[in-house]
């Protein structure tokens, strides 16, 4: 096997993951990157998604609200606001929180309020990942 | 002196005072530990944020954000972070009374001032100044997070809008079980990381890919650092506020059982005074009977 990289994932709970992990996958400022070992040092800011990592041939998942990773000497380190894994998410939860959050997005957008708009948005992204990476933990 | 009836109702009474204080000292103490497990959990992202804020900011213009923009200071506002509840001490005394001084401070220098209360504490202090812009009673419990972002981004507004040209914080600084300590720290505008620290720094950020631009990503950071200090600030409040109260109230329990000791001593004496009185009633008596 390649070599690896140290993953880190440290919200203001307390670190979620401290692992040494193949290849990470993160939802970037310009879109989703990958890193491998021996990645040049970068720092980009996270968008509320989901984090993928691979470990011993096995892919895990994390959903992760906004914050930034900084990756250097073999190490890559997330602060995010907040991180879940898929099996300690709650579907039904996350669809109301979506319902809630398209009608709130429908009336910030009727009353042209951008303040509203923006959370709204944020509120259903962070529903949309939620339900996606549940999803994705069942079919696997 | 008392009546027999009157000290055995007051020793009742002190001792339901000492059962109560004794349960909140408990209380406390288990608060206590989950405050501060709640702080080292905060720990980490902390210093990694710190870390990464000192290899952005460095070598930067403070000029170029709004956020760190430095003016001539006309209004200042200052950020009192106490307890919601009491009967801990002198804790949110000593926070209001070192606010208290700041204020006076600006004042002097003829500087308006306004206050943002966090807990219920120093909401009611500072109500009859008059210059409280917004409180937020009821967190102190259970906050999280996205509290403190709310309280961040009405800071960083109202400095936005040019309403506060320095923004301070008051809290009560966590040192050990027993030590809590005011202290006050400046939140707005944001400081550059210092200069020495600036070299090992610049070394490191040289390096660096960075995605979006330096700028950009100081844009999304900037904010992101003041919900880090409010937070700080509240899980430090937090934690001492349960630390205080922990310590006075193991010290009301003593001063129950002291006083309980005393009453007892005064509740003996007076009943050893009355069976003396009644021997001597009846000793009489019986003398009397003789003759």
């Amino acid at each position: 096997m390649a070599e690896k990289l140290q993953l880190e994932v440290v919200t203001p709970k307390g670190a979620v993951v401290n692992e040494v992990v193949d290849i990470v996958t993160a939802p970037g400022y310009g879109g989703e990157f990958g890193v491998l070992a021996n990645h040049a040092p970068f720092l980009s800011t996270i968008k509320i998604g989901v984090l993928t990592y691979k470990k011993e041939g096995k892919e895990q998942s994390l959903m992760v609200s906004g914050g930034f990773c900084e990756v250097s000497n073999n190490k890559i380190s997330f602060l995010v606001e907040s991180a879940e894994r898929g099996a300690d998410i709650d579907v039904d939860r996350a669809m109301k929180a979506r319902e809630r959050a398209e009608k709130r997005l429908a009336e910030a957008v009727q009353h042209k309020d951008k303040f509203d708009r923006v959370r709204a948005e944020a509120a259903l992204h962070r529903a949309l990942s939620r339900i996606k990476l549940a999803e994705r933990g069942k079919s696997a | 002196m008392a009546s027999l009836k009157e000290v055995k109702m007051k020793i009742g009474g002190v001792k339901k005072t000492s059962q109560i204080t004794k349960a909140m000292n408990m209380v406390a103490a288990a608060k206590l530990r989950g405050a501060q497990q709640k702080m080292e959990n905060f720990r980490p992202y902390a210093e990694k944020f710190n870390a990464a804020m000192g290899n952005l900011s460095s070598g930067m213009d403070s000029g170029s954000f709004p956020l760190m923009e430095v003016r001539e200071v006309k209004c200042a506002e200052i950020v009192v972070v106490t307890s919601d509840r009491g009967l801990c001490g002198s804790f949110n005394a000593n926070i209001l009374k070192m606010a208290d001084k700041l204020m006076k401070k600006y004042e002097a220098d003829g500087k308006k001032v306004s206050f943002l209360c966090i807990g219920k504490k120093g909401a009611s202090y500072f109500k009859k100044t008059g210059k409280v812009r917004k409180t937020y009673p009821d967190l102190m419990g259970t906050f999280q997070m996205f509290n403190a972002r709310a309280i961040a981004q009405d800071i960083a507004a109202n400095f936005l809008a040019a309403d506060a040209d320095e923004v301070q914080i008051v809290y009560g600084k966590f040192q050990s079980v027993a030590v809590q300590k005011p202290a006050s720290q400046l939140l707005l505008p944001v400081k550059p990381v210092a200069a020495d620290e600036q070299a090992a720094a610049t070394q490191v950020s040289a390096a660096y890919i960075y995605e979006p631009s330096t700028e950009e990503i100081m844009e999304v950071l900037l904010p992101l650092y003041m919900n880090v200090m409010v937070y700080h600030a509240m899980l430090e409040v937090s934690a001492s506020e349960h630390a205080a109260r922990m310590s006075s109230m193991d010290n009301a329990t003593n001063a129950c059982k002291d006083i309980i000791h005393n009453l007892t001593l005064i509740y003996n004496k007076a009943r050893q005074a009355g069976i003396t009185g009644e021997l001597m009633d009846i000793v009489g008596g019986a003398e009397a009977l003789k003759g």
